[in-house]
């Protein structure tokens, strides 16, 4: 089975304007999301206390949520978590308790209600070291950013290097406008996907790179642009099959992995479509834009002295 | 003919041998089992004898019984009989064992003896609590201080040299010791360095006295804090592996600066640990000031020069004489005597500077009274939400000296529940500064057990839609790439148990990534064969160029990749790390598996004498 038996002949470059567009209404739609709705931090970040608990039958939800405040815990939100069997209480970081026995003091409540009713999990995260970690995804985030910027400016020229950072640029920008629109937790999970996305994003462009260069140096009577174009749509069968086949497997995880991973998998998910569509749309045609010409991709040849012979 | 190196296939294929090998551990699964540990001992090939004839004697038969580390383990058929083996061996050696339930692998004996281990699981995944504590590495400092104060007291005392005050600053880091005059305050400083000479003293005027002043430099600072933290890891590690908690394979380790991380596996009721862990609980042995009058003392305020006043358990104000004899940090050792004579106890023993103290101080003050003083710091917030430590100090006992006595005796006056903890705490030390809660996580076993399940059903699901997806996209070729990936996995998980990184949820998601990864090289090079084979060379040909020239693009891919991953490595904490561990690994076996697995079977396949007409791809 083949699903590309041709070379496409795509004309990407000629229409790259409109390319630009979608990106930047992406991007600008992205922080107006964040701006007007925020992000719905998880207690990872924000500090406070999360616990998850199940129960036999499906409880009312309401009805949880007056016993709590009755019992002391006023500001707890209770929500229903993968089924609704399953009820997840978040307690803001609370200066004056401590941690301490409030999974158990929240079991024995709902226990008042429901007597199968049975504690799964507790998290108990302090303001301070929320904070620190939230520091850290950021650090991290600009740690890989730079880091791959160097290895792509070392390995190609300037000009790619540039488009490639900031077509990646737009991918995690994506997949946070989505975080936003969806509200869906924003933990430390959230942060290693988008991580993953960065690089496998980058992926997908080194390898239209990588082809732009060898294309460059074999057809050199083709215009830049040209080029660009037929390296794109040779590679654009590989580009499209292996996201494919990796969209597969985080669909699995989003299906079958559970709450947990449910807002690591969509981040996934958003994220590899971000950076398939940016590294065939966008990432080459900035380096066109800034300037990338044949020669830049020619291999520099050292300038050995010639020997000479001895004179005859 | 396709030339490919023999070595390169050679060492793909012992590879592959040695990863089943140590893939293997991992499929025979876990069973309830007893972790029978010693305080501060090994436990020996004899004792597992005589542990296995016990429970023999009582016909329960252990599935397997293995020493690791000083920790006897053994595994049962059933959870009835791990109980009631417990039970037979908790009654029979009452005090010998402490005793923990746990599940252990059913891996055989001749593997175990060769080094292999199943993968071990993250907390979220077995089940089990998480816990990080703050050390108050400024608190350590204090007590620095406050030590140098004492040993400045009893120096200028000893020498018998007048002074007017000694004076701590904590926020200047410094200790002043003023004098009346230059005369006195050369023998002071003479007295304070001939008992310490590492000391840097300056001599300084504060409001017109002459002073010594100790003033901590950066360097000693930074050693304090980090002792500070040493010290609490070791102490919680003590307190961890008493017989009074009985908890399986505690781990305790130091994060980042200050903070300390320790792990419970398989606990399930976090409150007794925490309330034990965090405690800081000593004693302070103090001769009684038997010249003043405590009652007046306590009525006008005004305590008497050299005297402290203290209160006992019933509020009874009772004076006692600044200089501490001997305190807690001194002990060796203490146990807990449910039933002397004088109702519960604790014996003690002292080092050997103490006990020769204890014995001076003995004979110097027979019949006169010697009191134990309990001291318990706590961490409470005050009304203005500051931190402030709470420290309550109460006389428990106070005796008459009868006789002379250095090292070994006992304190009483205590009960049975506190004697328990105050053993415990005092035979693990006690923490060298303050310890706050800051993270907890507690994953109960069923949610673990619903984390495997759900990540194995991913696992399978999306490797199956990738297997199913390659064979009908590129037969033959895809058929080779699957059986890579499966070598892959195995290579994978084989890597993970060699380095004894714990597989957690996310770290289940890296593997399946990885397998949607691993495929993207097999891609890379199919594609480029197809390629080649459009410009018309031959089917061998097309092979050989598919993979050289697909190297470079696979490479650069990877390294992009890579870095991300090892940057989450280095930042990311708890459930993260084990992603990024997972998909660094990951990233290495699938580069192998699919440029030297793939082309060895492609080989194989195709590198006959045969004439080769088309390529299945």
């Amino acid at each position: 089975m083949e699903f590309f038996h041709k070379v496409t002949r795509f004309p990407f470059m000629r229409t790259r304007r409109v390319w630009y567009g979608l990106s930047a209404v992406l991007i600008i739609g992205s922080f107006a999301l964040v701006l007007a709705r925020g992000l719905n931090l998880g207690v990872d970040f924000t500090g406070g206390v999360v616990v998850e608990t199940s129960f036999p039958q499906a409880p009312n939800i309401d009805q949880l949520r007056a016993a709590l405040a009755k019992a002391d815990f006023p500001a707890a939100q209770v929500q229903a978590f993968g089924s609704s069997r399953d009820i997840l209480v978040r307690l803001p970081p609370d200066p004056n308790a401590k941690g301490d026995q409030i999974g158990a003091r929240i079991i024995d409540v709902f226990k008042s209600i429901d007597p199968g009713a049975k504690l799964q999990r507790t998290e108990v995260v302090g303001p301070q070291v929320g904070k620190e970690l939230f520091e850290k995804g950021g650090y991290a985030l600009v740690a890989t950013l730079v880091f791959i910027l160097i290895y792509v400016l070392f390995r190609f020229t300037f000009k790619l290097a540039c488009g490639a950072i900031l077509a990646v640029l737009h991918d995690p920008i994506c997949v946070i406008g989505f975080f936003a629109l969806s509200q869906v937790t924003f933990d430390l999970t959230a942060i290693a996907a988008i991580l993953a996305v960065i690089g496998y994003s980058l992926n997908d462009t080194v390898i239209v790179f990588d082809r732009i260069r060898e294309r460059a140096r074999t057809a050199r009577k083709l215009g830049i642009a040209q080029v660009i174009d037929e390296s794109i749509n040779q590679t654009l069968s590989r580009t499209l099959m292996t996201k494919l086949v990796t969209l597969l497997v985080v669909v699995a995880l989003l299906i079958f992995g559970g709450e947990t991973l449910h807002g690591f998998s969509a981040a996934l998910v958003i994220g590899i479509i971000a950076g398939t569509y940016s590294s065939i749309y966008i990432s080459a045609a900035l380096a066109l834009d800034f300037g990338l010409h044949t020669t830049d991709l020619l291999e520099r040849k050292l300038n050995k002295p010639e020997e000479v012979d001895g004179l005859p | 003919m396709i030339s490919y190196p023999r070595w390169k296939m050679v060492l793909v294929g012992v590879l592959f041998l040695i990863g089943i090998l140590l893939a293997l551990p991992n499929v025979f699964g876990e069973e309830s089992a007893l972790q029978l540990v010693r305080d501060r001992a090994v436990v020996t090939e004899q004792d597992r004898s005589s542990v296995e004839q016990l429970l023999a004697s009582k016909a329960i038969k252990p599935d397997g019984a293995f020493l690791d580390q000083g920790r006897l383990t053994l595994r049962f058929a059933s959870k009835q009989d791990q109980l009631k083996a417990r039970d037979v061996i908790t009654e029979a050696r009452p005090n010998d064992f402490t005793i923990a339930l746990t599940q252990a692998s059913r891996v055989p004996e001749w593997m175990r003896n060769l080094g292999l281990s199943p993968l071990k699981l993250g907390l979220d995944l077995r089940g089990g609590v998480y816990l990080v504590y703050e050390v108050d590495v400024e608190g350590a400092v204090h007590q620095l201080l406050d030590h140098r104060e004492q040993d400045f007291r009893a120096s200028l005392r000893n020498a018998k040299v007048p002074y007017k005050d000694v004076q701590i600053d904590y926020a200047a880091r410094r200790v002043r010791v003023l004098f009346r005059d230059a005369e006195s305050l050369a023998k002071g400083r003479d007295a304070i360095l001939s008992d310490n000479r590492s000391l840097h003293l300056t001599e300084v005027s504060v409001d017109g006295a002459p002073a010594v002043q100790l003033e901590l430099s950066p360097q000693e600072i930074k050693e304090r804090q980090d002792y500070a933290v040493q010290q609490n890891i070791t102490i919680l590690r003590n307190r961890l592996n008493s017989p009074e908690l009985a908890v399986s394979e505690p781990q305790v380790a130091r994060e980042g600066v200050n903070r300390i991380a320790i792990q419970l596996p398989g606990l399930q009721n976090s409150a007794e640990v925490k309330r034990i862990l965090g405690k800081t609980a000593t004693l302070e042995f103090r001769m009684v000031d038997e010249n003043n009058n405590a009652l007046e003392a306590a009525s006008t305020g005004h305590v008497p020069l050299g005297s402290k006043l203290y209160y006992t358990r019933d509020k009874q104000p009772v004076l006692l004489k600044r200089d501490v004899v001997v305190t807690g940090d001194q002990l060796t050792d203490a146990s807990f005597q449910p039933n002397t004579q004088e109702g519960p106890a604790v014996s003690v023993s002292l080092d050997s500077r103490a006990a020769s103290k204890m014995l001076r101080n003995t004979e110097e003050n027979i019949g006169h009274q010697m009191a134990v003083v309990f001291i318990d710091r706590s961490r409470e917030k005050n009304a203005q939400g500051v931190e402030v430590d709470k420290v309550s100090e109460e006389v428990i006992n106070r005796a008459t000296i009868r006789g002379v006595f250095s090292s070994n005796f006992q304190i009483t006056g205590i009960n049975p529940i506190e004697g328990r903890e105050l053993a415990l705490l005092l035979r693990a030390g006690g923490l060298a500064a303050p310890l706050t809660p800051v993270e907890e996580r507690a994953i109960g076993p069923s949610l673990g057990q619903d984390n495997i399940d759900k990540g194995i059903h991913a696992m399978v699901f999306g490797t199956l839609a990738a297997f199913l997806f390659m064979l009908i996209y590129y037969k033959l070729f895809g058929l080779v790439a699957d059986v890579v990936l499966v070598f892959n996995v195995v290579l994978l998980v084989a890597l993970l148990s060699l380095v004894g990184a714990a597989l957690t949820l996310p770290g289940i998601a890296a593997v399946v990534l990885t397998v949607g990864m691993a495929v993207d090289a097999n891609i890379l090079i199919y594609e480029r064969i197809r390629e080649e084979l459009r410009t018309g060379v031959t089917p061998r040909a097309a092979i050989t160029a598919g993979f050289d020239r697909a190297f470079s693009a696979i490479a650069d891919s990877n390294v992009t990749a890579l870095i991300a991953g090892v940057v989450l490595w280095l930042f990311g904490a708890g459930a993260v790390r084990g992603f990024a561990v997972v998909l660094v690994l990951g990233i290495l076996t699938s580069l192998f598996t699919a440029l030297m697995g793939t082309r060895t079977l492609v080989q194989l396949i195709y590198g006959g004498k045969r004439k080769v007409e088309r390529l299945s791809i």
